[in-house]
């Protein structure tokens, strides 16, 4: 272990919040630590793993662990995390002594690789081992970057959530939607990069301010833990008297929520409403009220916190989280191996329509199982697609009979059927 | 129809009543209703005509009526028409003056409006009315009548209310069908306009809005001209059917509820209010929440106010309008809807007042009326057109009529 200054962790231990250890790990986590060390995160320690010498000699952290053996020969694990972990395995007690003293440890990592993939979930049982709760941020991989990257990464992935108290991941895929055509490939990845770390910044606020409304770790670790496959970050800032609607509406018009709509397909919300010493009740209630308005079906978790910082500034930090069974199933367990020929065939609930007859999940052997599975969900945009589709078709439940205009042309102004009565498309509740 | 003739009927098809007015041309120029036959609508749906034996059967009723009424045979008729179909939009013509002195004759300006007329659109729309607006000599603007004036370049601003051909011929064809000749067919909005307004209140600028059973016409004069006319094709049949849907109850129910508590405003008083409906025997049947069956009619209301109001300010002429909004039609009746027009449109909101013609004066002086007598209206300034008195009044020149007139 190089150790470069420890004032400020003796600092953070010295002191009572609790002593907060900001872990990256590998090429993609090390990327996030040093930009969030940039900014700066007051009262939280800074730490890089890799196993690339030359990556970590240009990083600024406080405490950098280089793994390697000579067979490496400081080139890195080669994008293999089997190799990635065996290593961490190997230097196991100097990962775990790293966190000693450490109250909260999160781990950054791209998974995809062969460090973050391999090294992060020891790192995370490392921490854990240590005595220190840890939640993970990861990102996945492109889905140019290739099938076996994906498959890796959600393997790695089920690793980390079995090491970690909690793992937040943020697919690098729907940073498309924040870019346009022009961008270059470096700035994706400082937008990439700016996301995640006002994410990681979001949840560390949320954790860490003394709030109106706490919310405690083990709260989140427990939200996201279980029913968690895929989160969604979007972040949204406002100022002045009316900063309570305008965050909202930046909220809401966010690309990473399509429009608001992901909100109500989301399992688990959670919302982190920051201000200065000047937000009122009111204004949190205002948001959450919207808020809850927008994700019916969802738990939602929120907490108001005071940054002093903050002055006349109002932010949310809403992380939403859902269900994917498809993906679940592939980054189960390998206890539950037999089920994948049954995911082969669409599940039903997709909605798909067509005849009912659904042929018997062919018989093949296991490796084929799995690169068919690995090809199904190669379109990881694709299937949001078709998942928000199936959910359009679920509105029949909520049609509304159009009495006497039923045959007649229908009104149509600006897409809105002007027939259906005007208190049930304003959502103006009777009773 | 003998030329000459003083009689001129009004016939509106309406989607909840239909009306027709007889009016009594005088040599004078005068105009005195002798006439008025009403029956309840039940074959036209939003407007337009959706059942064409219902709709002939009523219009008959109400030709009848008006006919023993006003002890004339009605012969022809000016026939209202509506619709979501319909459209306004200004179009301009141009046309250089071409005489040696650059004096602006008459042939000029019948010849720089007859470009403006000629519009591109689709074959299967049909101009309904092409109202002239004001001329531009050399780029000045608000100019009344050119002729005599000196200058180079003549325009003229048109505007030009067209919908789909079929649509305005199944009405057309109901009417034939009784054996009535239609002398022209006339957008309702705009005779409603005719009916209510003032020249003063043209002058200022004013909204008229003709809140019908299936749809709401609307018109903006400013300036003494028709500046922009719409339709949108919701009405009091929607209120009902909203009401039928958020109270459950059947929708002749919900009309007769309409009319009895209906409101425009949920006032303070009414929460948690609420009446029992007797079923057929008298006993206790249904508790109707008089605040939720106010929401429900407000919300509709407000929403058509609403649209209106984007779509003026779309047009650009929200603020043409300093006399203010007119309401008419049956709409007009519901309590309070003035207040709510002026609270949606911001503008000081009246209920119209037929008051520019004599005769049947209390009878008469009901908003649902206002468009049948501006057909009456119009129908006179045709007649007295054609009737070798050349006069401008209301620019209204049309020529569709003629295609439907039997040699």
């Amino acid at each position: 272990m190089i150790t470069k200054a420890q004032n400020e962790a003796a600092a953070a231990t010295a002191s009572q919040t609790p002593a907060v250890k900001i872990i990256g790990v590998g090429g993609a986590g090390i990327n996030l630590m040093e930009l969030m060390l940039k900014n700066g995160l007051p009262g939280a320690d800074f730490a890089a793993v890799d196993t690339d010498a030359r990556a970590l000699a240009a990083c600024r952290a406080t405490k950098q662990i280089l793994l390697e053996t000579p067979l490496l020969r400081g080139l890195g694990t080669g994008g293999d995390p089997e190799r990635g972990r065996a290593l961490a395995e190997e230097q196991f007690p100097k990962l775990k002594s790293l966190f000693e003293g450490t109250d909260m440890a999160f781990v950054l990592a791209g998974l995809g690789g062969g460090a973050g993939t391999g090294i992060g979930p020891v790192a995370a049982r490392a921490a854990k081992e240590a005595g220190a709760l840890v939640l993970g941020f990861v990102a996945m991989p492109f889905d140019c970057e290739g099938h076996r990257r994906q498959r890796v990464a959600q393997h790695g992935l089920a690793q980390f959530k079995a090491a970690a108290d909690g793992a937040i991941c943020l697919p690098n895929q729907k940073v498309f939607k924040l870019i346009d055509e022009n961008t270059s490939v470096l700035e994706t990845f400082k937008i990439i990069n700016n996301f995640l770390a006002a994410g990681v910044h979001g949840v560390w606020r949320l954790l860490r301010h003394q709030g109106l409304i706490e919310i405690h770790f083990t709260e989140l670790a427990a939200l996201i833990q279980d029913r968690h496959a895929e989160s969604t970050l979007a972040i949204a800032e406002a100022m002045g008297p009316t900063r309570s609607r305008e965050v909202m509406d930046k909220l809401l018009a966010h690309p990473m929520l399509d429009g608001g709509q992901l909100l109500g397909e989301s399992e688990a919300v959670l919302v982190s409403v920051t201000g200065g010493a000047d937000l009122t009740m009111a204004e949190v209630n205002r948001v959450m009220e919207q808020i809850n308005r927008q994700c019916e079906r969802a738990q939602v978790i929120m907490g108001a916190a005071i940054d002093e910082a903050f002055k006349d500034r109002l932010a949310i930090t809403l992380v939403a989280a859902r269900k994917h069974p498809e993906r679940e199933a592939i980054a189960g367990p390998p206890g539950s191996r037999e089920e994948p020929g049954q995911q082969l065939l669409p599940p039903l609930t997709e909605g798909r329509t067509g005849s009912r007859f659904v042929p018997p999940a062919p018989e093949l052997p296991l490796e084929q199982v799995e690169q068919l599975l690995a090809r199904q969900r190669g379109g990881g945009l694709r299937q949001r697609k078709s998942a928000s589709r199936m959910r359009q078709a679920q509105l029949p439940l909520e049609i509304v009979s159009k009495g006497r205009f039923d045959k007649s042309e229908p009104t149509i102004h600006k897409g809105e059927d002007l027939d259906v009565p005007t208190y049930i498309r304003q959502g103006v509740p009777l009773n | 129809m003998f030329s000459g003739s003083s009689i001129i009927v009004g016939l509106e098809v309406g989607t909840s009543k239909v009306c027709a007015v007889v009016g009594d041309l005088a040599a004078d120029g005068g105009l005195n209703i002798v006439g008025l036959g009403q029956a309840c609508s039940r074959g036209v749906r939003k407007g337009e005509i959706a059942d064409v034996a219902l709709a002939e059967e009523d219009v008959r009723c109400a030709i009848v009526e008006a006919e023993k009424m006003a002890d004339v045979e009605i012969r022809s008729v000016y026939l209202g028409v509506t619709g979501g179909h319909l459209r306004g939009f200004n179009n301009r013509g141009v046309y250089p003056v071409a005489s040696a002195d650059r004096e602006i004759t008459k042939d000029d300006v019948q010849d720089v409006i007859r470009n403006a007329k000629a519009i591109n659109l689709p074959a299967e729309n049909h101009v309904l009315h092409a109202i002239r607006q004001h001329f531009i000599v050399d780029g000045q603007d608000g100019i009344t009548d050119p002729v005599g004036m000196l200058s180079s370049r003549l325009e003229v601003d048109v505007h030009v209310v067209h919908g789909n051909r079929n649509r305005l011929q199944n009405a057309i064809r109901t009417v034939k069908g009784l054996q009535l000749e239609v002398d022209d067919i006339v957008f309702n909005g705009l005779a409603a306009s005719l009916a209510l307004l003032t020249s003063e209140q043209k002058e200022l600028g004013s909204l008229v809005i003709d809140i019908g059973g299936g749809t709401a016409d609307y018109v903006v004069c400013a300036n003494g001209i028709i500046k922009h006319t719409g339709v949108l094709a919701v009405g009091g049949d929607h209120v009902s059917n909203d009401l039928a849907y958020g109270l459950k109850v059947s929708l002749s129910r919900a009309e007769q509820l309409k009319i009895e508590h209906g409101s425009s405003f949920v006032e303070p008083g009414d929460k948690g209010q609420t009446f029992t409906l007797p079923n057929e025997h008298g006993l206790a049947h249904k508790t109707v929440n008089l605040e939720h069956l106010r929401r429900v009619m407000s919300l509709r209301l407000e929403e058509i106010f609403q649209l209106i109001g984007q779509d003026l300010e779309q047009a650009g002429v929200l603020d043409y309008l300093r006399a203010g909004v007119f309401l008419c039609g049956g709409g007009a009746h519901i309590p309070q809807i003035t207040r709510l027009a002026e609270q949606v449109l911001q503008m000081p909101a009246t209920l119209g007042q037929t008051n520019s013609i004599s005769g049947l004066k209390s009878a008469l002086n009901q908003p649902e009326f206002a468009t049948a007598i501006g057909l009456v209206k119009f129908g006179s300034f045709t007649q007295r057109k054609r009737g070798g008195k050349s006069s401008l009044t209301g620019g209204l020149k049309n020529t569709f009529g003629q295609l439907f007139r039997r040699p």
